[in-house]
């Protein structure tokens, strides 16, 4: 199937496809926030980001406020075009198994 | 992969990417319960202004007797602290309810998109009593409180843009007719916050 080539192997596993929601949709989100948010343990999340961020698909930021570390995810411009096609995909794959 | 899947993978993103913009736990209950406050609040204002009497009349002469003022503006408050509190913990157990923390980078984002336009209103308010300027004291209310609705909307459900459009409208009549400014900031703060409240109440508790 043609189709399944369109699939950015980066998003098959959820969670990353659940961090890329998150930070596509926001300027930037925290990685507290993102663990909250998607119900992540602290290991399991890093290591999504950091293959996140070796597609380049995201950016680091980090800061410390008083002695904490904080650290800033955004998504940049090739991660918000693969999110994009990645949807476009699984769109075109719904149209075509009703056509 | 299943027809299916596909759809609620799509359908879980989306929810995912509202609910990390937006925050959505706002209960309808909180702006029936501040209308309320509001409209006691005014009743008791109208009582201590125009006494006994009930006729609404416009108003050319304001109100100058300091301690009438300073009882106004007891009331006044007592009002916000109620609606506040009242708010703030509604908004708490609702969020627990939905098993989300009411503390989180959206809910921070909305408080502080909130505050700039109330915080300058209330200090803005504050000078113009000092300065002995009382008639622009309901449509400044109105319209910073309009102002505020609107700047918070981006983080959380659009109604709350709406609420604040007609708050800076009626804001703008009260402004045009200062004699009735106790009229217009009762529909705005009791009227429109109960019709509101019930609005969210039923679309979203049901």
């Amino acid at each position: 199937m043609k189709i399944l080539e369109q699939f950015d192997k980066a998003f098959e596993n959820r969670l990353r496809l659940q961090i890329m929601s998150v930070l596509v949709a926001n300027a930037h989100y925290d990685f507290n926030a993102l663990k909250e948010l998607l119900n992540a343990t602290d290991g399991n999340l890093a290591s999504h980001l950091k293959a996140l961020e070796k597609e380049e698909y995201i950016t680091v930021n980090k800061t410390f406020i008083g002695r904490k570390p904080n650290t800033q995810y955004s998504a940049s411009a090739t991660g918000r075009n693969a999110f994009k096609k990645h949807l476009e995909a699984l769109e075109n794959l719904i149209k075509q198994q009703k056509s | 992969m299943q027809e299916e899947d596909i759809y609620s993978e799509l359908s879980s993103i989306r929810s995912l990417m509202e609910r990390s913009a937006k925050f959505i736990s706002l209960s309808g209950m909180s702006g029936i319960m501040a209308g309320i406050y509001a409209l006691i609040g005014a009743f008791l204002g109208y009582k201590l202004v125009y006494g006994n009497s009930y006729d609404l009349d416009y108003r050319n002469n304001y109100v100058n007797d300091s301690e009438v003022l300073a009882k106004l503006f007891i009331i006044a408050a007592i009002v916000l602290i109620c609606s506040l509190l009242t708010g703030v913990w509604l908004t708490i157990r609702e969020a627990h309810k939905k098993g989300e923390t009411a503390w989180n980078p959206v809910s921070r984002r909305l408080l502080i998109s909130l505050s700039i336009p109330l915080i300058t209103g209330g200090l803005f308010i504050l000078i113009l009593l000092l300065r002995g300027n009382y008639s622009i004291v309901a449509p400044a209310c109105l319209i910073f409180y309009g102002l505020a609705l609107i700047s918070g909307s981006h983080y959380t459900l659009s109604a709350v843009k709406w609420l604040g459009c007609c708050e800076i409208i009626l804001g703008l009549f009260a402004a045009l007719f200062p004699g009735y400014g106790i009229i217009f900031w009762t529909l705005g703060f009791g009227i429109l916050h109960i019709i509101y409240g019930s609005l969210m109440h039923f679309k979203y508790n049901q």
